[in-house]
């Protein structure tokens, strides 16, 4: 039975979790500034604190210290829930997400399960704000945030099911770890038992998941809910304050997430390389342990750097693009990938089969999809409004009929 | 009841709580922190600099739908192949034949849905 001192520990690891999330968002929030500005040639923070290191603080103090607006016409309870609905979602995924061997809140064997079942619920938070609200960009921005969640969640979950697969077990510490599983005879390797990281195993599923999380996050190129040129700010255009500042914690948590879970499920986490080989035999278990969370805090870094480098460099998608680049490329993509492995697995060929098979089938599928949605010789003008000279000679536009 | 089974699901409703604590701190402090001059212009929704028609929620466009059904169907697939995962090396040949007839079918399914144009944007 679980005893009384046990609950508050975990409380107090909880809460000590939170604080480390936070602090971690506020450093994320200052990267992605800063390398935005490098991309685009500015500074970027640079007045408060060295670096500008202090700017986050500072937006954090300036955000609860502003007022908070609700519309006279949205309901008090549905506005402010919906922040709360996105945020403890993408918090409690972190009850079971390790940092190191043993160095997390509590294990589940079927964690992976529990990961899924929690991300899905962001959608109804954002399908709340949205209809919360009680304005059109906000509910339009609901239902689009709805709509591309939920198509970009299936590819997420079968790469996930794939993962689970190869490795044999729901378990996130078997995935990073590794645990001796020994399948007809044949003994696995991957990045915990001292062999290759599952990238380059499964670098189909690498892709997929990465893509496909992007657009889960909702950052560019797929941020079409709340597209500031489209739908201004989507589900959040009538928050403020701190309910404002909590919708953001929750993105930026979840940009963590998804990096965290791209380097634990696809660049070994903390076991790769292995720290153990690397101090050798007679280093302490404490040394051991700081150099793999180490290891995987650098990679979830470079992870969401990456991500914030797309921001920089890639355009938005078009809302009927991205439907049909996550029905229509990503999901078929993730199929092929789970059927690649488990057959694989499942007839016993050599893991080196799998990059061989995915690589081509990758190469393929990237150039069709390329000349299908984003070949420039293939992009026809979609004309918005017919010119037509008026009796004196001026020039006039018309909405075309038709367009909507 | 498995070993373990009650402290990892404390663990779980702990974060919720902890979570929920931490949020609603944010919102209190932001309550005690923030000036609140409300004016009438201020509770008015936001729609470019004009005065905002009224809101009609009631209307969906009907392709929303069909995206959720979708996600619907190969959501509950997932819970099906979430178990056959882990033992389909350790059972008879027809488990893993058997699952590979059923994601072709509801692949056949998605091609279908293609084919019939409900995977276009309009």
């Amino acid at each position: 039975m679980v005893t009384w001192s046990e609950v508050v520990l975990t409380a107090l690891g909880l809460g000590a979790l939170f604080a480390a999330l936070m602090t971690v968002v506020l450093s994320l929030t200052w990267l992605e500034r800063k390398l935005l500005a490098r991309i685009q040639r500015r500074a970027g923070p640079s007045v408060v604190g060295p670096h500008g290191l202090l700017q986050p603080v500072a937006d954090a103090i300036k955000l609860l210290t502003k007022e908070d607006v609700r519309p006279a016409d949205a309901p008090r309870f549905l506005f402010w829930f919906a922040p709360v609905m996105v945020v403890l979602p993408s918090y409690m995924l972190w009850v079971i997400i390790p940092f190191g061997d043993g160095l997390l809140v509590r294990a589940m064997e079927l964690g992976l399960i529990y990961l899924i079942a929690l991300s899905v619920l962001e959608v109804v938070g954002l399908l709340l704000a949205g209809w919360g609200s009680a304005s059109k960009y906000s509910l339009l921005g609901g239902f689009r945030a709805a709509a591309q969640l939920v198509s970009y969640e299936i590819p997420i979950i079968i790469v996930i099911i794939a993962v689970a697969v190869f490795v044999q077990s729901l378990d996130l510490r078997d995935v990073v770890g590794g645990h001796a599983t020994t399948i007809a005879g044949r003994t696995m390797s991957y990045a915990g038992q001292g062999g290759v990281p599952l990238a380059l195993v499964m670098p189909l599923g690498l892709v997929v998941l990465f893509i496909a999380g992007l657009a889960e996050l909702g950052r560019t190129p797929f941020d079409i809910h709340h597209a500031e040129s489209e739908v201004v700010g989507g589900p959040f255009v009538e928050y403020s304050g701190a309910h404002w500042a909590v919708f953001y914690l929750a993105e930026y948590m979840n940009t963590f997430f998804i990096a965290t879970l791209t380097v634990l499920l696809f660049f070994g986490g903390w076991s790769w390389p292995s720290p153990a080989s690397v101090l050798g035999d007679s280093a302490p278990p404490l040394a051991v342990n700081a150099l793999g969370a180490a290891w995987l805090m650098a990679k979830v870094y470079a992870v969401a750097g990456v991500i914030f480098w797309f921001r920089g460099t890639y355009p938005r998608l078009r809302i009927d693009q991205l439907m049909a680049f996550g029905w229509q490329v990503l999901i078929p993509l993730s199929f092929a990938n789970l059927i690649l492995v488990a057959t694989v697995l499942y007839y016993g060929w050599p893991t080196w089969t799998l990059p061989l098979i995915s690589v081509p089938l990758l190469a393929v599928v990237a150039r069709v999809a390329f000349r299908r949605y984003a070949d420039p010789r293939k992009m026809k003008t979609v004309r918005m409004f017919t010119r037509s000279t008026r009796a004196d000679g001026e020039t006039v536009l018309a909405p075309q009929a038709g367009e909507s | 009841m498995p070993e373990g089974y009650d402290a990892r699901w404390i663990a779980v409703v702990l974060a919720a709580g902890v979570g929920l604590l931490a949020v609603l701190g944010l919102f209190a402090a932001n309550l005690f922190l923030a000036p609140r001059r409300s004016s009438p212009d201020k509770a008015v929704a936001y729609e470019s600099g004009i005065r905002p028609g009224p809101i009609n929620r009631s209307q969906v466009n009907i392709r929303y739908y069909v995206f959720g059904l979708l996600f619907l169907i190969f959501d509950v697939e997932a819970v099906f192949l979430f178990p056959w995962t882990v033992v389909f090396l350790r059972s008879a040949p027809a488990v893993f034949y058997e699952m590979l007839i059923f994601i072709g079918i509801l692949l056949f399914g998605l091609a279908y849905a293609w084919r019939k144009g409900a995977l276009r944007w309009r």
